[in-house]
């Protein structure tokens, strides 16, 4: 049995729209009907425990999965009949690091910014950029393998943002950082929703990581089972808190 | 939208940062040249009495054992290299590197044919580094031939590189490509006129003979030969081109998510 639940707020161009999205591996099926949106400028999250099928939904958002029925389109543009366009839009930050742990972070950079095309000129003063925004400045010609868990997320993080996308998505990107690392990382991302009007999709088991005001989609065993701004789901449930809601709403394993 | 610049700016950031991972990894290029230099000074050199050598195109006159290996050798380092570059792939795919590149708003066909190219790029580093000592041992093919035999070499790297990539796709884990590893590329090297000429192996089995007469990296040798000495053998060069051609068709399906690698992971 699946639910669709289609978020109430939406804007003219959503950054990201994914509808009735189904797949399965195999026979088991993983996603059913799963239906995003994700409003320009504004930080969704999609919440659902370790094996709630987030990742599955990630590698299909980003082109390396193919969805069997539905349909994604990111800016306007379908994944599957204008790919190139889409995922020109999209910035990506990975569960796991994707970093090259033998290079430097400068160099991790270029690489990623001749991967979109921009010119060499330009991509460095993007780098010396982003570095800057990212609290990375002196850290460039650093190799990644010598960085922190924290400095490496900032790394992906800045480059996920080199091409200037106008929708980031972001698979579980605090997995193994410190309370205060996680803090800075999850400020800094609100920001660029906030003053650069990218549309965020933030992936997490963290219910702390969601607060007031944000779009929250529940995601339990590949089903979406709750959307909306956070507060209107805890005043229409009855809850105090988001973990009392997740709780409330997903299937108790027996 | 994938412009010529476009085009090339990928490429070259593909390449350089091959380039630099090779760099860094010194070990990986002393290896890779450890093992066709042993083959030269030890086994060329302790099988030079016993496997004679008569005349054969592209060769004029009497040649040593080195000599004749040594084109032999040089496709081996492409074969190792382009596997090599392929158990990266394998490698990278599973700690998610290689999805940096998957993600990229380009053809997918061509994202490949870009880290093919980066992969055959180094390999060739490694091979006129190989004729360069090889020309202290005395091997000296005519000087033309060392210019010659590029293009020779580029395609025969393109060939076992998306053999090595077709492979990639087909494979889930890296432990897997081991076996695979031992399945293709002793049987690739061994059943091969890169040791020994094919005469001198229709001598002892005419069934060996044929297999070698259908594994292309046979044709990968013998382009390479013929290249060095300044000749072009046209059977080999049609079969390492349509070889070429096939290998990376498949791969580039094997790499689509709606058809390859990724519909039968998630089917498995």
């Amino acid at each position: 049995m699946s639910h669709e639940v289609i978020a109430e707020a939406t804007v003219e161009l959503p950054a990201l729209s994914v509808s009735a999205l189904e797949f399965s591996y195999g026979r088991h099926p993983v996603l059913k009907k799963v239906s995003v949106q994700v409003p320009g400028g504004r930080f969704v999250a999609l919440i659902g425990a370790n094996g709630a099928g987030k990742t599955t939904f990630f590698s299909i958002v980003t082109g390396l999965y193919a969805a069997h029925q539905g349909s994604i389109s990111v800016m306007g543009h379908d994944l599957r009949s204008n790919t190139l366009q889409a995922l020109a839009s999209m910035g990506v930050v990975f569960q796991r690091s994707t970093l090259d742990m033998d290079l430097t972070i400068n160099q991790n950079l270029h690489y990623s910014a001749a991967l979109h095309g921009i010119e060499r000129r330009e991509a460095k003063r993007r780098i010396a950029e982003g570095l800057q925004q990212h609290g990375l400045s002196d850290l460039g010609a650093r190799k990644v393998a010598s960085l922190s868990g924290g400095q490496r997320r900032r790394v992906e993080l800045a480059r996920a943002l080199l091409h200037k996308p106008s929708l980031l998505l972001l698979d579980e990107p605090t997995v193994g950082l410190d309370l205060q690392s996680r803090a800075n990382f999850i400020a800094h991302v609100r920001s660029l929703c906030s003053e650069q009007g990218t549309g965020v999709l933030w992936a997490t088991h963290l219910m702390d990581e969601v607060e007031s005001g944000d779009m929250v989609f529940i995601m339990d065993h590949g089903d979406i089972i709750a959307a909306g701004e956070l507060d209107a789901l805890l005043q229409n449930h009855g809850v105090d808190d988001i973990t009392e809601l997740f709780n409330s709403l997903i299937t108790k394993p027996e | 939208m994938m412009t010529p610049k476009y085009a090339y700016r990928c490429l070259r950031g593909v390449i350089v940062r091959e380039g630099l991972r090779f760099v860094n990894q010194r070990v990986r290029f002393l290896s890779a040249l450890v093992r066709p230099l042993v083959w030269l000074f030890i086994f060329a050199a302790g099988f030079r009495s016993v496997l004679g050598v008569s005349i054969i195109p592209p060769y004029e006159t009497y040649i040593l054992y080195e000599e004749y290996i040594t084109p032999g050798l040089l496709a081996m380092i492409l074969l190792f290299n382009g596997m090599q570059s392929s158990l990266s792939m394998v490698y990278d795919r599973e700690m998610g590197s290689m999805r940096v590149l998957l993600i990229s708003p380009l053809p997918r066909w061509y994202l490949l044919l870009c880290k093919l190219l980066s992969g055959v790029f180094v390999a060739m580093l490694q091979v006129y580094v190989f004729l360069l000592i090889a020309w202290f041992w005395e091997i000296y093919p005519p000087v033309a031939g060392y210019i010659l035999v590029f293009p020779a070499l580029v395609l025969a790297g393109l060939m076992v590189g998306a053999l090595g990539l077709l492979l990639s796709s087909l494979i889930k884990q890296l432990e897997n490509f081991a076996g695979v590893m031992n399945f293709v590329i002793f049987p690739m090297f061994f059943a091969s006129s890169a040791l020994y000429p094919l005469w001198k192996i229709r001598d002892s089995s005419v069934p060996l003979y044929w297999i070698c007469q259908f594994n292309p990296f046979t044709h990968a040798v013998e382009l390479i030969r013929f290249a060095l000495y300044g000749q072009v053998q046209w059977v080999s060069l049609l079969i390492v081109s349509t070889c070429t051609l096939v290998f990376l068709g498949v791969a580039v399906i094997g790499y689509d998510p709606l058809r390859g690698y990724m519909s039968r992971k998630n089917a498995g």
